[in-house]
């Protein structure tokens, strides 16, 4: 196996974690960056509609690492998609994919299950619920919590921070509570 | 408290609002000014977790969904093992006061405890199993061709906005 076909490839968690974790490190170094994305889509309100609200009065061109932070996640993306992409289908746990089957979702050739997140389905109830609806308290939560999983989770408890541990508890919670009770209810719709 | 003070805010208390107070992610701890194109490192940066987060599959909406099954380790291993090498480096680079590139003390910041990170923070996990991603995937996966959420990212931005405009009236 040559090493192209070799980093094609998923990442095992032992590889990729201590990458992700290596981010902390270089952002401090490379300027005294802390390791954040989500205040970027606070940077994005700032830059194109402050509407005179005094969260997003600030010099949002100061904070402008951020967005080349992450439209370089764009980017590597791209790359990935481009180059280094796995052509399996994603792998997932049977009791997972035995559930999923039963609501018609099969297709697991993405990252994303194509059944539901694709541009037809964007109006219909469910497909607004989990696109829309989901990346509206992605943004309203984040911010309000201060930070996402790559802010609280890992830089905040890289630094020992007791609030981002409160912080991740909460994601964690949040999280079962919604993929265990509520979406079975979401998925059984069929419109 | 009598309703005098809080019609009125002191200054001190809108220092609250402010951008390096509030919110560690908007930290920019550097007083260097520096040129636009000086930031193409941190692109680069960016580049490079990007390829990981779609390499390490944490940006599929079945591994989040596993993990909050708790049907694999995967996100528990990435998650741990990043926070284990995080607290390692956050350890050296004070104990050995190792400067940026630029010969900057490198700072950290406390952060405070509010109420938005409970609130928020449940808020933001039911936000993260419906679409299976947290801001950084959001990126990598529109640029991975799942071109579909861009709609989800664009509805992250309207939550940020409305958060900020609503944000007096809730509770921190």
């Amino acid at each position: 196996m040559n090493f192209i076909e070799w980093i094609k490839q998923p990442w095992p968690w032992y590889v990729a974690g201590p990458l992700i974790g290596l981010m902390v490190p270089v952002l401090l170094i490379l300027g005294n960056r802390m390791f954040g994305v989500s205040a970027s889509l606070r940077h994005i309100c700032a830059a194109c509609v402050p509407m005179n609200i005094s969260f997003f009065k600030y010099d949002w061109k100061k904070e402008m690492w951020n967005l080349f932070f992450v439209g370089g996640i764009l980017l590597g993306g791209l790359i990935t998609l481009l180059f280094l992409q796995n052509p399996d289908p994603v792998v997932i746990d049977t009791k997972l994919s035995t559930e999923l089957a039963g609501y018609g979702v099969t297709n697991t050739e993405g990252l994303v299950p194509k059944e539901l997140f694709n541009w037809n389905n964007v109006l219909s109830l469910k497909g607004f619920v989990l696109m829309i609806v989901g990346g509206f308290f992605v943004g309203f939560g984040t911010r309000y919590a201060g930070g996402c999983t790559s802010g609280h989770a890992i830089m905040g408890l890289s630094n020992l921070q007791l609030p981002s541990l409160i912080a991740t508890c909460c994601f964690m919670l949040g999280g079962f509570f919604f993929a265990n009770i509520v979406l079975p209810l979401i998925l059984k719709l069929h419109f | 408290m009598d309703t005098a003070t809080n019609t009125f805010k002191p200054p001190e208390l809108h220092t609250d609002f402010e951008v390096r107070s509030t919110n560690q992610m908007c930290v920019n701890s550097s007083t260097l000014d520096k040129p636009i194109v000086s930031n193409l490192k941190f692109m680069f940066a960016g580049i490079l977790f990007g390829v990981i987060l779609v390499k390490s599959e944490v940006i599929s909406w079945f591994r989040i969904q596993e993990m909050f099954r708790l049907q694999s380790f995967h996100m528990y291993g990435v998650i741990g093992s990043a926070v284990v090498i995080g607290i390692i480096s956050v350890f050296i680079i004070k104990k050995f006061k190792i400067k940026t590139i630029d010969g900057e003390p490198i700072q950290f910041d406390k952060k405070k405890f509010s109420k938005g990170q409970i609130y928020g923070g449940l808020l933001f996990g039911i936000g993260w199993a419906m679409t299976g991603a947290c801001p950084g995937p959001l990126f990598a996966l529109i640029g991975n061709g799942a071109t579909v959420i861009i709609v989800t990212l664009f509805s992250a931005i309207m939550g940020t906005w409305v958060y900020g405009f609503f944000r007096d009236k809730l509770p921190h």
